[in-house]
């Protein structure tokens, strides 16, 4: 499978989603600088975390307004896959792919730690692999990740069955306890209506190699690459 | 401002009349107003090194893996397989007293500049913190905005903040200490330096634009607060991460090309240190025009542009005719780039404004040609009778148990979660030990990887000093040893008062002497460092605190250790022995409000051998956890290995501690040189054969099992209540919301 990974001014895990497809799982990964339009040949588009722009005005603001945002919209609508990965989900809220804001954490704080997920949704492109009702451990790191939606719009996303992670905790219990910044629902990730395009604020591709705590984040990218074999 | 040199506006730069003479004896007249702030801010303690100089010399600074020493924006140590590491530490005390969040930022800001000036690409961030008494009114303000300002920059550089140590002491109410490390990974072929050779050669400045911010904050750093310290604000310099990150890879990218002779970091100081030192360390001279300075505001002049400290800027010598390649990079990533003069074979630093010549003095006496004091030294008066106090003189406390909780839950030796959650330790996908043990281990290619670890008994210090240093470069050692690690260079932070006290000044060569000592024994070379003195407030001087911090060479990262119990039923051994020896503990501090004793003595070969059995038994796969005692003795270490597992539920232990001291000297006491290991039963033979050979003492001391800390003739304690008292004591001391608590989550929510 082909990844492009987007390089913004200021995104710094870049280089982290590049080694994990490219040299964890052995397929072809290239960067792609924000200001050029070229993505032929990418069937997946990573949007990285960071800061992208500093996140100065408004997370992910500036971000969609680099060239590179209007071939990647364009490509989402032809049904190409894009990842939204914590400052790439902020990214992709703010271009329109997916429906929602990020306010700031109800702690106000930066928080940065192995939360767990429960997958509530097994019949996208991300999570093929991975049957609903599982639990993920990966880690979290971000200021700005209490995902907020008006009720009605709610309503319609977990009605539709957008919602793809939620926080939980180790047992698979919803609680506000297990909930790190205030999300509604407890909201982790989503994707939009066609399923082809995920945001999410949890790091898949910290968790991708036992050496640095653990692999659950490896069955994302593993989704998406067993399932272009099909 | 006038033009005019008269006494106050000498005494204004921070400079002695007698320093001023020498200034002019070195120009051959008298200079102006540009060049008097020029030899000011070179001249200034922060810059010259001019007290502590002579001292630092004694220093062993090379082996065989330094590939460049102290000097240097940073030094160089080799890894092997063609790889380096480059680290430094630096201080930001005084602008982050005044203002938190910019001053720890923009520490973080310099160390990552000082790294990435050589080539390397930062990879991890460590930071050592000192802040006064938890109840003092500005505490809990000072934690809030140093720690917020470290994450605000670190994170958004993409550089993990991996570990780091934090204090609290009355002696820090009026100077709180911030020393921030960054390690970087490079090419041990491709170093690069800060040299200005070849004349002709163009100078080349990009980064961000020269504001009017920190201006004079080299002198500011280098003399003591008062009342009057918090209308230094508009000295502290503002931040800005998101310029930094293009600028790291810009210079990154531009590294790869042969483009560029020299690169130097604009810090403290800025464009006049870096262009003075760069000239200087290539004996050549540099013409500059400061009208094609890239500016932020209008009618700024030549004095204002040279000592500005407005961060994220760099200047560089690019080979002649490759001026286009720098240019184009740095466009490419949206930043300013100007070529602004060239190398000169004069020995001279000319100024130029619009053509004409604003200022121009000789490089030398800037840099070499700068004063050195030998400042007059005194032991202090009272340190015979605060180090002949003894702890057995003290009443035995009525209940161990309830003094362990006690301890554990002080700030300096409780859960510092609330602080290292603010910090994106994991970017990178390096962090392999995460924040929270003795040290981290930081993955560096393939299996490859570094321990990391910063520590400072300033206690033991102030008692004494010369002893104090030693434990200081052992604990930070031992450390890097528990996880693995073979300590390979030391990088230091020397925080003291005022030099022109003789008793600071003593404190000051007896610690620097001590750290050359313990490297020596201990074989490790201080490649880097930073000194930062005036750390006074009206008058009152902060415990003296040589920060150290020793970067560990792992060769394996899939073997290193943990400091909690991993299974029932495992066996608990102690490396080393228990004294009792008591003076300067923190539980004389938090139980008597004591400050004295004599500390321990620090026995060389004991801690080798306790330090070379911890290594190879990790390294070997022996041990399921390893932990160092320090802070509160080994009750704390033995409680922090029941606790620190906690989200997987904590562990208890039954232990019998060997020694003949008084009980709560033996539990308490912070002798050196000791590590608690667990290991599976059946093994029991090899981890002693280890130990035995390496010659370290070996006991087993009980086993891992339980719900209670349970510690024979002494105490017992649940491992929840400790694990409780430990997680929130920092918190609830500091008053700080902790959000991580769901009571607290509830009652912040509730209507106002």
């Amino acid at each position: 499978m082909r990844f492009g990974i987007v390089v913004f001014p200021g995104a710094n895990c870049d280089h982290d989603a590049h080694h994990v497809v490219k040299h964890v799982l052995g397929q072809d990964a290239r960067f792609i600088w924000h200001k050029d339009r070229d993505l032929s040949g990418i069937d997946c588009v990573i949007l990285p975390g960071g800061f992208s722009y500093g996140d100065y005005l408004r997370c992910g603001a500036m971000a969609r307004l680099s060239p590179v945002m209007e071939e990647v919209v364009a490509f989402a609508k032809r049904g190409g896959k894009v990842l939204g990965i914590c400052n790439g989900f902020q990214v992709a809220l703010e271009a329109g792919l997916l429906p929602g804001a990020m306010l700031r954490n109800r702690s106000l704080k930066f928080v940065c730690k192995d939360v767990h997920l429960k997958v509530e949704n097994d019949r996208t492109p991300f999570t093929s692999a991975i049957p609903a009702g599982e639990i993920l451990r990966l880690p979290i790191a971000h200021a700005d990740g209490n995902y907020f939606l008006p009720d009605d719009e709610l309503e319609r996303l977990e009605g539709n069955g957008q919602v793809v992670f939620r926080y939980a905790e180790a047992d698979g219990r919803i609680t506000d306890a297990a909930n790190p910044n205030g999300a509604r629902n407890g909201i982790a990730g989503i994707v939009n209506e066609a399923g082809n395009v995920l945001g999410m604020m949890p790091h898949p591709e910290r968790m991708a190699e036992r050496i640095l705590g653990g692999e659950d984040g490896r069955r994302i990218f593993e989704s998406l690459i067993g399932g272009s074999k099909v | 401002m006038s033009n005019e040199i008269t006494p106050d506006v000498v005494a204004g730069h921070g400079l002695t009349l007698d320093e001023y003479a020498k200034i002019q004896a070195a120009m051959k007249r008298q200079p102006n107003l540009l060049e008097l702030g020029i030899f000011s801010v070179m001249w200034s303690e922060h810059c010259s090194y001019k007290s502590s100089r002579k001292h630092l010399k004694g220093f062993p600074t090379t082996g065989p893996r330094v590939l460049q020493g102290p000097g240097e924006n940073a030094g160089v140590v080799d890894v092997g397989d063609g790889l380096a590491v480059a680290f430094k530490m630096e201080s930001h005390n005084h602008p982050s007293y005044i203002e938190p969040y910019q001053g720890a930022a923009t520490g973080v800001g310099g160390i990552l500049r000082d790294v990435f000036t050589m080539g390397a690409r930062p990879v991890a961030s460590l930071n050592s913190l000192r802040f006064g008494d938890p109840s003092h009114p500005k505490t809990a303000w000072l934690v809030e905005g140093v720690t917020s300002g470290i994450a605000g920059y670190g994170n958004a550089m993409g550089v993990p903040t991996v570990g780091g140590e934090i204090a609290f002491d009355p002696s820090y109410n009026g100077n709180c200490l911030v020393n921030a490390f960054t390690l970087g990974v490079l090419d041990s072929d491709k170093i690069f330096l800060g040299t200005a050779t070849g004349v002709g050669n163009p100078v080349i400045y990009v980064g961000a634009k020269t504001g009017r911010d920190g201006i004079h904050g080299a002198t500011m750093a280098s003399a003591e607060f008062d009342e009057s310290s918090e209308e230094k604000r508009p000295t502290v310099q503002v931040g800005d991460p998101f310029v930094e990150k293009l600028l790291l890879e810009a210079c990154l990218e531009l590294m790869k090309t042969d483009a560029i002779v020299g690169i130097q970091d604009m810090g403290a100081a800025g464009l006049t240190s870096s262009s003075v030192e760069m000239a200087g360390r290539a004996g050549n001279g540099l013409d500059l025009h400061l009208d094609r300075i890239p500016m932020r505001e209008e009618g700024m002049t030549p004095y204002e542009l040279m000592l500005s400290e407005s961060q994220e800027r760099m200047l560089l010598v690019a080979k002649e005719g490759r001026e286009q390649d720098v240019i184009d990079i740095f466009e490419k990533w949206d930043l300013d780039v100007a070529v602004v003069g060239s190398v000169t074979g004069s020995g001279v630093l000319r100024l130029y404004w619009h053509g004409d010549v604003a200022g121009e003095l000789p490089i030398d006496p800037l840099t070499e040609g700068a004063p050195v004091y030998d400042r007059p030294r005194q032991r202090p008066a009272d340190l015979d009778s605060l180090q002949g106090f003894d702890p057995n003189t003290l009443p035995a406390p009525a209940s161990l148990g309830e003094t362990l909780l006690t301890l554990m839950a002080r700030p300096t030796i409780a859960s510092k979660e609330w602080v290292y959650r603010q910090y994106d330790y994991m970017v990178r996908l390096g962090t392999v030990v995460r924040p929270g043990g003795d040290a981290a281990v930081v993955r560096l290619e393939g299996d490859k990887g570094v321990a990391l670890s910063a520590d400072c008994p300033s206690r033991m210090v102030y008692l004494d000093p010369y002893m104090g240093a030693m434990l200081t470069v052992a604990e930070a050692c031992r450390n890097v040893s528990v996880v693995g690690g073979e300590p390979i260079g030391l990088t230091d932070c020397l925080n003291f008062g005022n030099p022109e006290k003789p008793e600071i000044m003593w404190q000051f060569a007896e610690a620097v002497r001590g750290i050359a000592d313990a490297c020596r024994a201990l074989d490790v070379p201080v490649v880097s460092g930073n000194v930062s003195l005036y750390n006074e407030t009206d008058g009152k001087g902060i415990f003296p605190t040589p920060t150290c911090a020793v970067v560990g060479l792992v060769p394996d990262v899939n073997h290193t250790s943990t400091t909690w119990w991993k299974e029932r039923g495992h066996e608990i051994a102690l490396l080393g022995v228990c004294t009792g020896e008591a003076g300067g503990s923190e539980y004389l501090a938090a139980c008597f409000d004591k400050v004295a004793g004599l500390p321990p003595r620090l026995d060389v070969a004991r801690e080798l051998a306790v330090q070379a059995a911890v290594r190879e038994l990790v390294r070997a796969g022996l041990v399921a956890s390893a932990h160092d005692c320090a802070d509160g003795g080994i009750a704390v270490a033995l409680a922090e290995s029941c606790i620190m597992g906690a989200p997987e539920g904590g562990l208890g232990a039954k232990v019998r501690i060997p020694g003949d001291a008084r009980i709560d000297l033996l539990l308490f006491a912070e002798d050196p040189s000791r590590v608690l290991i667990s290991y599976d039963p059946a093994r029991r033979a090899e981890v002693e054969a280890v130990a035995r050979k390496a010659g370290a003492p070996f006991a087993v001391i009980g086993q891992v099992g339980g719900d209670s800390l349970e510690i024979e003739g002494a105490l017992q304690v649940p491992v929840q209540e400790l694990a409780h008292r430990w997680g929130k004591g920092f918190t609830q001391v500091l008053g700080l919301a902790d959000a991580h608590y769901p009571d607290e989550i509830a009652s912040r929510a509730a209507p106002v």
